[in-house]
């Protein structure tokens, strides 16, 4: 459940929330850690619950000594007030036989808090993608009823591509089998689209087509649409990197080269 | 995955599970979920006077509360701490998961201790196997029967120095070596350096940890880093700067004497005698 570090609980009416799914790549975590380390966003609360492996760390987003020494849990909350934006960061996978519980733990969180709109940032395995899928930018989104109506022109400026349902058996055509939303490597995407789907909760789904390695890339991709759509950054015509990296991302993979191995 | 040779391979990924689709349960399946669920439950045994005064609704007093997770931590505290006569078992927790039961039994324990002196300072030695779901739950139990008011944590835990990232290259004559993590209420001075990014702590320190920081309980967590698996004397000695610390809330003795360390500090068993 929602714990507030602050002395009074904040306040997310009319917020718009941005989320992770843990999937394959870790995108989403990675493109939300660039979000919150580019807005120099402020922790507001913890999400304490059982549902997540435990872990524990400095402050990923630190800038300097000073604010280097400030513990992190594996579920955040954090906000920039100035554009009604809320974050929550997920560090820790989903513990296997809770994934259910922790889905119904977000959706009445989302509900109970009075966002407007929550969007999820995913990600899905590029190499189950059918013949369909691998046209286009690798990029997906999903809607629920209720957020489409809001949402419904600015998607289609954008121009983005719905995803789209595959068929259960591939190779079989039986007319008997509808195609299905499948979102292999997603983790709880669908199942939280669906919960939300049935709860009128106004949500929508970025995926990004990856596989495994250096998402590093993948992550500046996802979250640049997601700034197309919601205008987080208020300079979109500079560079490309305009993102700011935290120092968390050091040693992604593994520790300096002892120099006799040459 | 096709490759550009024609094989086929798995894909695995670091982040999710392979099959994350949930299947229909069915009655029998539930309850065979909810059966696995209650034996993987973390039961607490206290003494007869813990439990009758727990029961009655008070909670243990505690100023102090002393977690040694892993064997060289476990140790350390038998050796500094423990081996003086002064101590009272209050209880133990039972844990049961896939990798309890057999040879580990022995060995694998998690008790309490108070001394008798200062009823207000617990110890707990943790040298059994949590796994993943349960380390939440042994957290929230044993925090639910501690007073919480004017509470310090101190986690003495440890890794191996394969987990520790760091840029410049560690040659093996740096490990073992300590860390310490606090959380925000902690107001002391850590005897040693605080974990530099990007480096992070799992298992029963990180639960313990991220309790107390969102209770705001001040706590910290001292985590040894060695290049030995298994109890070694040296990497228990990595923890000997933080007894200027304990020394505050319990007696210590500085200068344990050789035959308690020789009692403590067993050999690792030769298992295989194929290459003597």
């Amino acid at each position: 459940m929602f714990i507030s570090s602050e002395n009074s609980p904040p306040c997310f009416k009319d917020f718009t929330l941005v989320m992770p799914a843990v999937a394959v790549g870790n995108v989403g975590q990675l493109s939300v850690d660039l979000i919150v380390s580019t807005l120099n966003m402020s922790r507001v609360g913890y999400m304490h619950t059982d549902c997540l492996i435990p872990m524990t760390g400095n402050n990923p987003y630190a800038t300097s000594n000073e604010n280097a020494e400030e513990l992190h849990t594996p579920a955040e909350v954090y906000t920039a007030a100035e554009l009604k934006l809320a974050v929550l960061q997920i560090r820790a996978p989903i513990i296997q036989s809770k994934s259910k519980k922790f889905r119904q733990l977000l959706v009445s969180w989302i509900k109970s808090s009075g966002f407007s709109r929550a969007v999820v940032l995913s990600s899905s395995q590029a190499y189950q993608r059918d013949d369909q899928q691998m046209k286009g930018i690798p990029l997906r989104y999903l809607v629920t009823p209720s957020l489409l109506k809001d949402s419904e022109d600015a998607l289609k400026e954008l121009s983005w591509r719905e995803m789209e349902r595959v068929s259960a058996y591939p190779g079989l055509t039986d007319p008997n089998t509808e195609p299905r939303l499948y979102v292999p490597g997603g983790g709880i995407t669908k199942g939280l689209y669906t919960d939300s789907c049935a709860e009128d909760v106004p949500l929508a789904v970025l995926i990004l087509f990856c596989s495994e390695g250096d998402n590093i890339p993948d992550a500046f991709t996802l979250v640049n649409h997601l700034n197309d759509w919601l205008h987080l950054l208020d300079d979109p015509s500079q560079k490309p990197n305009k993102w700011k990296i935290p120092t968390s991302w050091n040693l992604l993979f593994g520790s300096g080269i002892p120099p006799a191995l040459f | 995955m096709a490759t550009f040779f024609g094989e086929v391979l798995s894909v695995y990924s670091r982040a999710v599970e392979e099959d994350e689709e949930e299947v229909d349960e069915n009655e029998e399946d539930a309850e065979i979920r909810r059966e696995l669920e209650e034996k993987r439950e973390v039961h607490l045994h206290w003494s007869p006077e813990v439990s009758e005064s727990l029961k009655s609704g008070n909670k243990l007093p505690c100023s102090d509360f002393i977690l040694a997770v892993g064997h060289n931590a476990a140790r350390f505290l038998s050796v500094y701490a423990l081996s003086s006569e002064n101590w009272d078992a209050l209880g133990r927790a039972s844990v049961w998961n896939e990798r309890s039961g057999g040879f580990a039994s022995e060995e694998s324990t998690c008790v309490f201790y108070r001394p008798k002196d200062n009823p207000a300072v617990l110890i707990c030695q943790v040298t059994c196997y949590l796994a993943e779901d349960q380390l939440f739950q042994w957290t929230e139990k044993v925090f639910d029967c501690l007073q919480l008011r004017q509470l310090n944590v101190t986690v003495l835990s440890e890794s191996s120095v394969s987990e520790f990232k760091t840029a410049d290259y560690l040659s093996s004559s740096s490990a073992p070596f300590l860390r310490s993590l606090h959380s925000a209420a902690f107001s002391g001075k850590p005897v040693c350096k605080s974990l530099e990014q990007p480096n992070i702590v799992t298992g029963l320190q990180a639960a313990v940890l991220n309790h107390c920081e969102v209770h705001r309980i001040p706590s910290i967590v001292y985590q040894c880093y060695s290049d030995v698996i298994g109890p070694d004397s040296v990497t228990m000695e990595t923890f000997k700067p933080t007894l200027t610390k304990l020394g505050k809330s319990i007696k210590l003795d500085p200068s344990p004497s050789a035959d308690i360390l020789r009692k403590i500090v067993r050999t690792t068993n030769i298992q295989s005698n194929l290459y003597i």
